[in-house]
């Protein structure tokens, strides 16, 4: 049951915040400032490095949380946040692992929705947070006992 | 110019009107992101998913958004972002990027933001706080 991965963690995965990602992200989102990817205008910028994209997260390797069998199809992205304590940059190498924060169930007009709230988290070397992502998904009555198994 | 100093309560950054949202900009969201759900590029996959038609990734929408405030780097940065996702962005919509200045201190400001489309529509709408860097 869903109720019960709430609490369960990925390992932490390394993950390189690579330039021509970013870059690729940057040009996907239309978003192609120099500040993303140029090393020059990297300079001129408080940290002197370059930034990535505030939702370029999205692109990062946060491992997988054992016994969570979400189907691939027929989920709805509901809300989205990231709270930063700190820009991310280029180049650096940060570790990422993602947790079931909350499951619960509300009975709507499309019958007995699932709001399955997963985080995602990236850290520094020495263990100190970088970002923050939440995402709520949910989940309609028919994909849910599709996953019963 | 700094976003800190100039901008006051009830101001808008200024809004941003996409151009049409073409079904290469989703194929080539799907390969910088990785997410290659069909029902963003294909047309039977969205159909058998019950859609109308392809839909943009709710993702290259608030991707797209936070573009507002990429002039202001120098200022800060995005320190909370939080969107919720209202309707869903089909193939030659026009989106009009908004950002709205709601408080205001002399570390944080605190805007509503939203994207809208064609029909006056929010698809996404949320908020942002941007932080001041701070001084070392």
């Amino acid at each position: 049951m869903l109720k019960d991965t709430i609490g369960k963690r990925s390992e932490k995965v390394k993950n390189t915040i690579e330039r021509g990602a970013v870059k690729k992200f940057a040009e996907a989102i239309g978003d192609l400032s120099p500040v993303f990817y140029d090393e020059e205008v990297a300079g001129t910028l408080k940290y002197k490095r370059n930034l990535a994209p505030s939702t370029f997260p999205v692109t990062l390797d946060f491992g997988v949380v054992p016994e969570l069998p979400l189907p691939s199809k027929g989920l709805i992205h509901g809300e989205q946040s990231f709270h930063y304590k700190r820009p991310l940059f280029v180049g650096e190498e940060i570790y990422c692992f993602t947790e079931v924060k909350d499951y619960y169930e509300k009975t709507g007009n499309f019958g007995e929705m699932g709001f399955l709230v997963i985080s995602k988290i990236g850290v520094d070397a020495d263990d100190e947070l970088i970002f923050t992502e939440e995402r709520v998904i949910i989940i309609n009555e028919a994909v849910r006992k599709g996953m019963l198994v | 110019m700094s976003i800190f100093a100039e901008l006051k309560v009830g101001e808008s950054l200024p809004e941003i009107q996409l151009s049409p949202v073409t079904r290469l900009d989703l194929i080539k969201y799907a390969g910088a992101s990785g997410d290659f759900n069909p029902i963003h590029t294909i047309d039977e996959e969205a159909k058998n998913a019950g859609l109308p038609a392809i839909i943009a990734h709710g993702m290259w929408t608030m991707g797209s958004l936070a573009k507002l405030f990429t002039p202001y780097v120098a200022d800060g940065f995005i320190q909370d972002y939080s969107i919720r996702f209202k309707g869903m962005v089909f193939i030659d919509d026009i989106l009009t990027l908004k950002a709205s200045l709601t408080e205001k201190d002399s570390k944080e400001l605190t805007f509503t933001v939203a994207a809208v489309n064609q029909h006056e529509k929010d698809v996404v709408n949320g908020r942002v706080v941007f932080s001041k860097y701070v001084s070392e």
